[in-house]
This record gives structure tokens, C-alpha cells and sequence, in this order.
């Protein structure tokens, strides 16, 4: 009892809280400048978002240059390279939505600078996601960052689909929270603390509680929500397919990033020392994923949905290396760090082309595609290489993040290994063909309607698209780019 | 040795021209056509001069060892290098390739097939060059694999945008076998990677594509190699094609546009094959050893099948792909005896067949353009018609089925007789039956490429183009057809040429399998 009367002060770092702190002001400066401005402010809003978001990077690479590890709230709350690399991660993916964000959400005519605000405090989630080594400090960070992206993905108010999506997604959003909730609540029952390191501990100290196994499956189960994993993936099409483009490829990026950062710290951190739990675990849902996901995305004949059962099999690929967490850690870790890095950019990319021919053919049916190289063949080259670089096919970025699955297999080796990476092979394959069911009404078939006006690429869509296109083929070709990142990543997440 | 001064440049220049002729050619816009066209060509004409530099500066007296190295950082994270170099068996396959380019664009040069677009079509040419010269120099697991694959994706659109009816079809379908086949290699190449040791038992960790040849797969139990060995199987047999792996040729080289056919046949197949050479048997030979009958088996199951299927067909374009299929199991029979006698009629018979089947398929394309149709009923008399194409499709069709003094021959007769005394470790009788299958392949490509000859340039014209000038061999076709042809003379009256290249390198194949034979 003494221990919780005697409260102390825990001490702050402010330097390492300086990101969120950042973002926080920000979102706050949007919501103020609109209430002060009212009307006149509106197309100050992204801008500032924009601005904000670029602001929070100068924080992290002071943090990056010093380089100390920064451990706070009894290791809750732990700011090293891992989180920074992740952070930064998120705020570029952030950035780039913001651009793919700007004309939709303005000839919407929806809110402007609610819509920013809440972007701004879904990011601002992620962000601390990335630090969280500690059941209570994922939950709510977790919560953060899901809660803005239920509004987010309802935001054209007007039309039915998107109130479905955004109810869909609360739905099972929350029913999934439940359920890891109710995992933490056995898993602190049995260690006795929410913090990772004392967990792990716990868990690995002999005692096979058969509790534990349930407290760890069901909050892998939670998570597995999150990243839309098969078989809890059927919120995701619907709602991607519902939501804005852009909030669908904010959804499809970031917030499944932010759930794979849970998981890699959750499961890299806490879990490790249940192996035999974790590797089966993972190595059926990631098998399970990547084929389902696979299978249905060929018979899709809308882009958008197309691209979420796409992200669904992308989000089996990068479970993959924790089928082998415990026999080759290092090379895991860095497999699905390098995997969501390359992923986020062109994915991202990907819709920006999307939302860029949408603006012309007002249709996301893949047959509005036809002849597209015929009248907007910079368009059509930029989604051939986004394409080819999820299809995994040098020299577009996508190989490098494959390579990374098929190296953490390897070198863990062993026929179970060797197997999920057959399966892997296999739906390289079968990815590849509905990949080309957008490539070739674009490049093979005549202008169905007769309309070849070029598309006008706006300012913002075309930034956007000019940096997903620079990176994605920055990092085929010099894969030691993300490489780096990779390697940095590892070391600090499994404590040095 | 690493190389110093220009020549350190020479290989890159010949990767990478082609690529900055595309990039730059980009910036071109459409209505520019000479000018794009004058890059193209000039950058790939560029590429090729300092190929002939390098034939030059080559040291033949040391074809065994690499030269021109160049290595350097790359991706540190992963360990892998910038590492390219030259030997005997890369260059004659990089020259091949170097000059096949060139004449394709210069066949295409006034006739871009639909629905035109010189502009994208070239671009598509210059970086399929990349590719394809990149993987004959590579000397990195990671690097060949990145430059194997850059050919998939122009290849794809060059089958699916020009192409014939089901041209999607088939683009979807090559594209298909090929990534399945790559993604298996890739998982091999990883696991030579993480399972090599050096002769001290240390974990070697390494992509050099020179230290894995060193080491020779010691190290590595064997059942482990023949895994491993498996993987590299599914990535290079695809490619080759070997039986039963080879449907999607016919279909690719049907519905694709000529020059499209000419660098699939010419170089795009011999990928597989010098991955086989390169890669598959040096790395694990105690492997190569027990795979080699069943390789044999698969190559001789493709001569008679290849050939059985030219009886079949009544499209000329198809026949010829279907001797594709043949005339590479001739190949990999050579390939599968690992005797050394074998190997080099192997690598002979990759360029002769690269410039015999090119030719053939160039001949296809001007037929199509003249008479719209391939279907051999309806052709006939071209002697009548267009004299000097009648010859050059004679010409070709003899060497194709191996006349001696013709480039073909040599390709063919070594590998069957090296089937008579395999290499050591391997099963004699076994393969003498190959020996006496694959003669009867012979006897089979003679039927189907003489009826070809018969029935489309032997007697009068057919009545439905009496009123069409069938026009003879043009200018263009002339400049793009003349090398081939003087090379197929060139190499069927002198095939030391090639062979004195080649041997050095292959003894050095075949003197590492024996050495593991004899260890068992």
C-alpha cells in the first residue's frame, strides 16, 4: 500500500516526448486557427497539417543524432533508434496523405479542419505506439489512434457506404479491443505487471499456465483485427471500399503499420519466451492471410477494393517473419521493419494514382483503366512501377521486402520455414496476376468512352506521387537505403 | 583481378548504355520519332562497340578467369556487391546479346507493329538490353537476379501491347511461369547463401558468385544440395524451357511481335541455360550429379516432344517455337552429360541456336507482313515470289537442322555424341539410350524443317496472292539480317571461334563435378 500512497513525480524527458508534443500543438493550432478564422482559414489547413507533420520530424532526428536510448515511466514508454525509425515512418506516410488529401477533401465540401485535426491525433497514436513497451501504454495508444480513423472513415457523411464503412469498422474495431483487453487482463493476472520486460520474464519462468496461452492468443487475436488477418479480416474490404480514398490509404498504410509495430514489440519484447505459442500461431494465420486475401483479390473488378484484399495478402506477407521470431529474432525484426517501410510507399503510391485518374473517370472499376497509357502515360508508367514493386519484381522496390521474408526463413531454416517460404513463393505468383488485371486494360486495351483528354495532375497529387515513385525505385535499386533502417531497427527492440 | 582505368567502365557501359538511351529517349517527346529513334539505335550501337572493345582486350589465353572486374558496395545490409565481370563462357552470350539488339531496332525501324508507339516500343528494347546483358556479366547471386528479372516486365508489355489475338494471354501466362520459377531460385539462392562454408567449416555468408564456385558447394549435406539444386531447377528450367515446363513458349513466341520472338529466342531462353552453366552445376556439382539423368531425361522427353509438336503444327510461327523447344533440349542434354565436351557444344549450341531460331523468326516476321497470314497452306512459292527471302529461309532452315559447315552442327552432333560417355559418377547406359533418343530427334527436325521448306517456298505461289507483289528482302531487313547470316557461316566453318572461348571456363565446370565424383 505504501507503494501507491508514496507518489512520486515521475521525471519527464522532454526531449525524447518532444515529437508528441509537437503533433499535439499542432492539432490544437488547426482547431484554433479554425475556430478564430472560421471559413477564411480553410485553405490554410493542410498546409498547416503538412507543416506540423514536418515540424515533428526536426525533434526526431535531433533524438536520432543524439542517440541515446530514453526510457521512461518504468520502461513503459522507451524512445530508441526502433521507435524513431517507425516514427519517422509514420509522419512521411502521414505527410503523403495529407497531399492525396487536399483537393478530395476541398471539392468534397466536406470539414476541413476536423478532418486534419483528427488525422493529426490518429498520427499522433502511431507515433506513440512506436514507443509503447507496456500493456496499459499500447492500449491507449492503440485507442488513440483508432478512434479519429472510425470518424475518418465515415467522413462522407452523405453517403451510405461510408457510413457503413465507418460503422463496420467501429464495430469490429472495438469488439477486437475487447477481446485483447480481456487477453492483457489474464497475462497481467499471471506476471503480475503490464510492462513488457517483466512479462517476459514472468512468462518465460517456468510455469506453463495454460492461462497464459489463452492471455497471449487472444491478445495476438486483437491485433490480428487490427491488420485485418484472415479470418478476422471482413471489415476491411467494406470499409476500404466505403471510405475516402484517402483515409482508405490512410487505413490501409499507417494504421496497419501502427498494428504491426504493436505486434513486433508485443510479441519481439513480451511473448518471445512462448515460442511454441507464437511461431504455430503465426506461421498458420500468416499462410492463411497472404492465400485468402490472394485468391479473393482475383476476382475483384473495383480498384479500391482490389487494392484492400491486396493489403490484406501484403499484411500476410509481413506476418511471415514472425512465424520465426524465436529462431532468427534479429533478421525478423528487420524483415517486417524493411517490409512496412517499402510497403508504406507504394501502397501509397499506388492510391495516389487511384485518386488521380478517379478525378477524371469518376469510377474506381478496373475497366475505367482502359487505354489509360494512351492519354495519361505518366500515370500509366507510375502504376506499372507501383504494381511491379507489390508484385515484388526488380527493379521496383517491392523485391528488396520479399528478399527480407525469404532471408529471416532461411536463416532460421528447417522445413517449417522452408515451407511458409514456398507458400510465399507461390502467392508472389498468384498476386502477380490480378496485379496484371490492372495492367493490361491500361496498357493493352483502346479508350472504352472515347475520351482521351489528358489528366490534370494537381500540385499536391503530383508531390505525392513524385515522392512515392522516387522512393519506391530508390529503394529497388539501392536497397541499403532501407536496408540501414532495417538493421537499425533490430538491435534495439530485443534490448540491445 | 579487379580491372583499372576504363577498363573497370567497359561492363557497366555495356549494362547501362541501353538503360540511359531509354531514360533519355523519355524525355524525348512523341512527336520526335528520328530523334528517338537515333538515340535508341545509337545508344545500343554505342553498348555494342565496346563489346567489340572488350572481344578485343579480352585475354584469351586466360578465358577461364574473370576479367574486367569491377566489385564494388552495394546493399552492405544484406552483404551482397556490385560485383561484374567476363570469362569465356559469359562473353560470346553477352556479344549475342549485345548485337541482337541493335538489329532488332533496326528491323523494326519503319514497320513498329500495332498499334505503333516507336517511342514506348523502343524504350522497352533498350531496357530489356539491360537485363539481358547485366545477367551475363553478374557475378553476384543478388545483381543476377535483379537483372534476370528486370526482362520480365518489358518482355510482358512487348507480347501484351504488340502482339498478336491472345496476346494477353500469352503475355499473363510467360509472365506467370517465369516469376514462379524466379521466386523458387531466389529461395535457393538464400539458402546457398546462409548454408555455404568454406573449406575451414566457417559459415561463408556470402553472394559472390566467384567464392560459391570456389568452395563448390563442400559443406553442404547432400540432401540439403539436392533441395537447393531443385529451386535452381524450377528458375533456370522454366526459363530454358525444358519439358513439361515449356507451354508457355508456343504461345509466347506466337502471339509476340517479330523482334519481340527474336530476342525471346535468341537470348531471353539462354538465360536459363547459362544459369545452369553459371550458377546451378559449378555451386552444387555432388548435387548436379544426381540430378543430371533426370535433366537428361526431361531434355531428351523435349527433342522428341518439340519435334512431334513441329510435325503438328500448321502455323509457321508456332512450328518454329515448337523447335525452340527442341533444339534447347539438344542444349540441355549437352549440359546434363557435365562432360566437357558436352558443356561447350552446349554453349555453342546456345548462340547458334540464338542466331539461327532469330533468324528463322525474323523470316516469320516478314512473311506475316507480306502475306498477312502464317498459316503454311496457304503459303507457297516464295522461291517465285520473293527469290532471295526463299534462300535465306533455305539457308536458315539447313542450318537450323544441323547441316555441317552451318553453325547449327555444332551445336547439335557434339552433344549427342558426348551423351556416349557421360562424366563420371553417371549412369553410362542411361545415357547412350539419351544418345540414340536425341539422333532421332535429328532425323525429325529434318522432316519438319524440310516439309516447312517444301510447302511454303517450293512451287507456284498460291492463287490468293497471284494479284500482290510479294515485295523481296528490303534494305532494312538486309542491314538486321546480314550478321546473323554471316554469323551461322562464320561459326559452322569455324567453330574454334567459339570454342577455344569457352573451353577454359568449362574445364573448370567439369574438373570441379569430377573431383566430387571422385570423393564419393
Amino acid at each position: 500500500m505504501d507503494v501507491l500512497l508514496a507518489f512520486t513525480r515521475p521525471s519527464l524527458d522532454w526531449h525524447a516526448l518532444a515529437p508528441e508534443l509537437t503533433l499535439l500543438a499542432f492539432g490544437t493550432l488547426i482547431t484554433i486557427v479554425d475556430i478564430i478564422w472560421d471559413d477564411r482559414s480553410k485553405q490554410t489547413m493542410p498546409t498547416l497539417a503538412g507543416i506540423g507533420l514536418l515540424a515533428t520530424l526536426v525533434p526526431i532526428l535531433t533524438l536520432a543524432v543524439d542517440g541515446t536510448e530514453r526510457s521512461m515511466f518504468g520502461g513503459a514508454y522507451v524512445v530508441d533508434d526502433f521507435s524513431l525509425v517507425l516514427k519517422a515512418l509514420f509522419l512521411i506516410s502521414g505527410y503523403i496523405v495529407v497531399l492525396m488529401s487536399v483537393d478530395y477533401i476541398r471539392e468534397g465540401d466536406y470539414y476541413e479542419n476536423e478532418y486534419y485535426t483528427l488525422m493529426l491525433t490518429s498520427l499522433l497514436g502511431m507515433v506513440m505506439m512506436s514507443s509503447s513497451r507496456d500493456l496499459v501504454s499500447v492500449f491507449v495508444a492503440l485507442e488513440l489512434l483508432s478512434i479519429p480513423a472510425y470518424m475518418l472513415a465515415a467522413w462522407r457523411k452523405g453517403g451510405p457506404r461510408s457510413n457503413e464503412a465507418g460503422l463496420k469498422y467501429y464495430l469490429m474495431g472495438v469488439f477486437a479491443s475487447a477481446v485483447m483487453l480481456y487477453g492483457m487482463s489474464l497475462v497481467y493476472g499471471l506476471a503480475g505487471s503490464t510492462t513488457f520486460d517483466v512479462i517476459a520474464q514472468e512468462l518465460g519462468s517456468g510455469s506453463s499456465n495454460p492461462i497464459a496461452i489463452l492471455g497471449i492468443l487472444f491478445v495476438l487475436i486483437g491485433f490480428a483485427f487490427k491488420v485485418s488477418a484472415v479470418p478476422f479480416h471482413t471489415w476491411a474490404p467494406d470499409t476500404y471500399e466505403g471510405a475516402p480514398t484517402p483515409v482508405t490509404a490512410f487505413l490501409a498504410v499507417a494504421s496497419k503499420t501502427a498494428g504491426m509495430v504493436a505486434l513486433i514489440q508485443l510479441v519481439f519484447v513480451a511473448f518471445l519466451v512462448r515460442d511454441d505459442v507464437i511461431q504455430p500461431f503465426f506461421w498458420l494465420i500468416s499462410a492463411l492471410t497472404m492465400t485468402v486475401g490472394n485468391l479473393i483479390a482475383l476476382r475483384q473488378t473495383n480498384i479500391v477494393r482490389l487494392l484492400a484484399y491486396s493489403g490484406i495478402a501484403q499484411g500476410g506477407f509481413m506476418l511471415v517473419p514472425f512465424a520465426v521470431a524465436a529462431d532468427a529474432p534479429a533478421r525478423a525484426i528487420e524483415a517486417v521493419v524493411i517490409y512496412l517501410a517499402i510497403y508504406a510507399f507504394m501502397n501509397l503510391g499506388a492510391f495516389t494514382v487511384v485518386l488521380a485518374v478517379a478525378r477524371k473517370t469518376r469510377s474506381g472499376e478496373i475497366d475505367s483503366y482502359s487505354g489509360l497509357f494512351q492519354y495519361a502515360p505518366g500515370l500509366a508508367v507510375a502504376m506499372t512501377v507501383f504494381l511491379a514493386a507489390l508484385a515484388g519484381i526488380p527493379p521496383a522496390g517491392g523485391w528488396f521486402a520479399k528478399f527480407g521474408l525469404f532471408r529471416a526463413l532461411l536463416d532460421a531454416g528447417g522445413g517449417w520455414a522452408a515451407a511458409l517460404g514456398v507458400i510465399v513463393a507461390i502467392n508472389t505468383v498468384i498476386a502477380f496476376a490480378y496485379y496484371a488485371r490492372v495492367l493490361m486494360p491500361m496498357w493493352f486495351q483502346p479508350v472504352t468512352d472515347g475520351d482521351e483528354r489528358p489528366i490534370v495532375v494537381t500540385g499536391a497529387l503530383g508531390a505525392a506521387l513524385t515522392v512515392t515513385l522516387l522512393a519506391t525505385m530508390a529503394f529497388g535499386v539501392l536497397p541499403g537505403l532501407v536496408g540501414h533502417f532495417g538493421e537499425v531497427s533490430v538491435l534495439s527492440a530485443l534490448g540491445g | 583481378m579487379e580491372a583499372t582505368g576504363f577498363d573497370s567502365w567497359v561492363l557497366s557501359l555495356t549494362v547501362f548504355l541501353p538503360l540511359v538511351g531509354a531514360v533519355v529517349i523519355m524525355m524525348i517527346p512523341k512527336a520526335y520519332e528520328a530523334e528517338v529513334k537515333l538515340v535508341a539505335l545509337g545508344s545500343s550501337l554505342l553498348a555494342l562497340i565496346i563489346g567489340l572493345y572488350i572481344t578485343i582486350q579480352f585475354n584469351y589465353g586466360a578465358a577461364g578467369d574473370l576479367q574486367f572486374v569491377v566489385d564494388k558496395g552495394w546493399i552492405d545490409v544484406i552483404n551482397s556487391r556490385y560485383i561484374v565481370g567476363l570469362d569465356g563462357l559469359s562473353l560470346p552470350l553477352l556479344m549475342l546479346s549485345l548485337v541482337t539488339v541493335p538489329l532488332c531496332l533496326i528491323y523494326s525501324w519503319n514497320h513498329v507493329p500495332e498499334p505503333g508507339n516507336t517511342k514506348a516500343f523502343f524504350i522497352l528494347l533498350l531496357i530489356l538490353s539491360t537485363g539481358m546483358n547485366g545477367t551475363f556479366v553478374a557475378q553476384d547471386m543478388i545483381l543476377f537476379f535483379v537483372f534476370f528479372e528486370i526482362v520480365l516486365l518489358p518482355m510482358y508489355f512487348l507480347i501484351g501491347v504488340w502482339g498478336g489475338e491472345d496476346r494477353r494471354y500469352a503475355s499473363l501466362k510467360f509472365f506467370l511461369y517465369t516469376l514462379f520459377g524466379s521466386a523458387l531460385m531466389i529461395i535457393s539462392f538464400l539458402a546457398l547463401f546462409f548454408l555455404s562454408k568454406d573449406s575451414a567449416g566457417e559459415l561463408l555468408h556470402t553472394f559472390d558468385m566467384r567464392v560459391l564456385t570456389d568452395v563448390a558447394g563442400v559443406g553442404i549435406i547432400k540432401s540439403t544440395q539436392v533441395w537447393i539444386f531443385a529451386g535452381l531447377f524450377m528458375g533456370f528450367g522454366i526459363k530454358v524451357p525444358m519439358f513439361p515446363f515449356h507451354t508457355w513458349l508456343p504461345d509466347a513466341h506466337t502471339q509476340a511481335p517479330t523482334v519481340g520472338s527474336v530476342i525471346l529466342a535468341a537470348v531471353l531462353l539462354k538465360l536459363g541455360t547459362y544459369g545452369f552453366v553459371r550458377i546451378a552445376i559449378p555451386f552444387l556439382p555432388d548435387a548436379a550429379v544426381s540430378w543430371a539423368p533426370w535433366i537428361g531425361l526431361l531434355a531428351v522427353i523435349g527433342i522428341i516432344y518439340g519435334a512431334l509438336g513441329c510435325l503438328a503444327q500448321s502455323d509457321m510461327k508456332r512450328l518454329i517455337a515448337f523447335s525452340s523447344v527442341a533444339h534447347m533440349g539438344f542444349v540441355m542434354l549437352g549440359i546434363a552429360t557435365l562432360t566437357d565436351f558436352g558443356i561447350n557444344a552446349a554453349i555453342f549450341g546456345m548462340v547458334a541456336h540464338g542466331m539461327i531460331t532469330g533468324m528463322l523468326f525474323f523470316i516469320a516476321g516478314s512473311v506475316k507482313e507480306r502475306y498477312h497470314t502464317l498459316e503454311i497452306s496457304r503459303l507457297g512459292g516464295l522461291l517465285k515470289s520473293a527469290p532471295r527471302m526463299g534462300w535465306i529461309l533455305g539457308f536458315a532452315s539447313m542450318a537450323s537442322l544441323g547441316l555441317p559447315g552451318l553453325a547449327g552442327f555444332w551445336g547439335e552432333f557434339p552433344a549427342i555424341l558426348s551423351a556416349y560417355n557421360p562424366g563420371a559418377g553417371m549412369p553410362e547406359e542411361t545415357f547412350r539410350t539419351y544418345m540414340v533418343i536425341a539422333a532421332i530427334g535429328t532425323v525429325l527436325a529434318a522432316g519438319y524443317l524440310l516439309w516447312l521448306y517444301q510447302r511454303t517456298a517450293f512451287g507456284e505461289p498460291p492463287e490468293e496472292f497471284a494479284d500482290h507483289e510479294i515485295a523481296d528482302v528490303n534494305r532494312f531487313e538486309w542491314i538486321a539480317w546480314t550478321p546473323f547470316l554471316v554469323g551461322i557461316a562464320l561459326f559452322g566453318v569455324w567453330p574454334n571461334l567459339i570454342f577455344n572461348v569457352t573451353d577454359d571456363v568449362v574445364a573448370g565446370i567439369t574438373a570441379s563435378v569430377e573431383a566430387i565424383a571422385a570423393g564419393n
